[in-house]
């Protein structure tokens, strides 16, 4: 009965959401038109052998672009959770047999189904460019991805549950989110940053999302990353154990 | 018969600021109850106790024999809700938004199509709800509030911000719903909303219900006055009006003149004494006093203000 209002409640958002002006573009085009046009910079024709340019498309592209695509959904979320809750939206939904657990499952069901979605798309269209990616196990990527995501998007439920305008919220989650990108080891490793910087790094999900991506990317085996997906996990039992305690409907 | 809804003793804070102070009231099998008085009076936050949005500080509140906290999912399915001010997403259509509804509720929904054809709302069904003016809005929530086919309706505030025409059309709906035997609670700061609607109301002032019946009865317990202003230019009416026992006072201008006095048999004596008189008149009519005279008379102030 639940599981029936939860389908059909995603699936009106995921149509709502796409009805939006740019909402499909921006979620799904941007990302994708990235990867293409990123994808061409270093010239494979060029500099076929150089290992820093190989590394850059093979690793660092593919796992950046799904950390941003990871961080929009978090934010859109954040704005959708705060915009639903100022139009008196959720207190809506909340009057009828809806538990709230379902109407909040339902938006994260939704940012994760566009995000494999994306991760999809830019798959396909990326083939050409990214060759040297033919033998990377998608699937298990995918699943990194959603991971990290999961783990992400429950920051960015406490965000939510704690600032009270849309425009706020969204501000906050782009100044703590983007930053945590800087420090996750993505384009320096973390062990070089001074040593305030890494202690911050340590305590984010991010730091533990880049090297679970890379090593999947990289066709690492799952039993290597036991560590980093606990990590990722105790971040989201403890972000959501928070934010449902915090979490305001109106 | 056991009253469908109990509300007895109960009182919600936010902070320092008192919403409801002390509430008692019983909503009857099947009649249309309002709760009336002005904007921060504690209508909106009693009725939200009622529904189990909020959880009183104190009292104890019965609906169809739940507990609006404990059984909440339990009486969420027995009843339909149409909370002041909601809104729904900018771009869900119309019949998402019923549909939606309608997949939420363990109950045979009822016929989502009549409904919508019931409610004018057939030709906007593929309309997004940020397109639809304050009156279909409003009707698609009253969709939505009855979609599951409910025993206790609760409406509050349903037709702010409504030109009189569709405010009427909204009047009959509601009618509708008790006419097929559901019982209706909702809050209203329009008086004539409240006496054309409702078989009783509460008035509240500050927190507190003042007083509890009929509209009818209501005014006449506190507004017994009764004015009937007539037209004649007949010598000494006016003394002779003067003289019809319960007349309380004559305001003569011109030829026009207004009778004022106490009890339902004013009008009677007042026709009583023109026909004796033989006095033509060529101009008769009475003025009854109302629900907005009870509020200014029981509160001090308008309920406008």
């Amino acid at each position: 009965m639940m599981l029936h209002g939860l389908w059909k409640l995603t699936w009106i958002e995921i149509k709502i959401f796409l009805r939006e002006p740019l909402g499909a573009f921006g979620t799904i085009g941007i990302p994708v038109l990235a990867f293409l046009v990123l994808g061409r910079l270093p010239n494979p024709g060029a500099a076929p052998h150089s290992l820093a340019a190989g590394n850059l498309v093979r690793v660092t592209l593919p796992v950046l672009i799904s950390v941003l695509i990871a961080i929009s959904a978090v934010l859109s979320l954040v704005t959708i959770i705060s915009i639903y809750r100022e139009g008196g939206i959720l207190r809506r939904l909340r009057a009828t047999p809806l538990r709230p657990q379902t109407i909040l499952s339902a938006h994260v069901m939704v940012k994760l189904i566009l995000t494999a979605a994306t991760l999809a798309l830019m798959v396909l269209a990326g083939r050409r460019y990214y060759r040297v990616g033919v033998h990377v196990p998608w699937f298990s990527f995918t699943i990194a991805v959603l991971i990290s995501t999961c783990s992400i998007l429950s920051i960015g439920f406490l965000i939510a549950s704690i600032v009270p305008t849309a425009r706020f919220a969204q501000l906050i989650g782009a100044i703590i989110l983007y930053p945590m990108v800087a420090v996750s080891g993505i384009l320096a490793p973390v062990e070089s940053l001074p040593p305030a910087l890494h202690a911050v790094a340590r305590m984010l999900p991010l730091t533990y999302a880049v090297p679970l991506l890379q090593g999947i990317w990289n066709g690492g085996a799952w039993s290597a990353q036991v560590g980093n997906v606990a990590a990722l996990v105790v971040v989201l039992v403890v972000c959501t154990a928070l934010s449902t305690k915090v979490f305001r409907w109106e | 018969m056991r009253p469908v809804i109990q509300v007895s003793g109960v009182r919600k804070s936010y902070g320092k600021t008192v919403a409801v102070a002390e509430v008692s009231f019983e909503v009857k099998d099947g009649e249309i109850f309002g709760l009336i008085g002005p904007n921060g009076a504690g209508k909106t936050t009693t009725m939200e106790c009622v529904e189990g949005l909020r959880t009183p500080d104190r009292g104890s509140i019965s609906v169809l024999g739940l507990d609006p906290f404990r059984d909440v999912y339990k009486l969420q399915s027995r009843i339909g809700v149409q909370l002041q001010q909601a809104q729904l997403q900018k771009r869900i259509k119309v019949w998402e938004a019923v549909d939606l509804w309608a997949s939420l509720y363990r109950k045979k929904a009822r016929d989502a199509e009549h409904l919508l054809v019931q409610l004018g709302l057939t030709d906007k069904r593929d309309t997004w709800f940020m397109n639809l003016s304050g009156g279909q809005k409003q009707r698609l929530f009253i969709a939505l509030a009855l979609i599951n086919d409910p025993e206790v309706v609760f409406l509050d505030e349903l037709t702010t911000g409504l030109d009189p025409q569709s405010r009427r059309a909204i009047w009959d709906l509601v009618r509708g719903i008790r006419d097929r035997g559901k019982t209706v609670l909702l809050t209203t700061h329009l008086m004539e909303e409240a006496e054309r609607l409702c078989d009783r109301v509460a008035i509240i002032e500050r927190g507190r219900i003042i007083d509890i019946d009929s509209p009818e009865r209501l005014v006449d317990r506190h507004c017994p006055e009764r004015t009937v202003v007539l037209t004649t230019n007949a010598p000494l009416a006016e003394d002779r009006f003067r003289s019809i026992p319960g007349v309380e006072a004559v305001i003569a201008t011109d030829m026009r003149f207004a009778i004022r006095g106490r009890g339902d048999n004013l009008v009677t004596e007042v026709i009583h004494c023109l026909s004796e008189n033989r006095i033509r008149v060529t101009d008769f009519r009475t003025i009854l006093p109302n629900l907005e005279d009870v509020f200014l008379k029981l509160t001090g102030h308008s309920i406008r203000e």
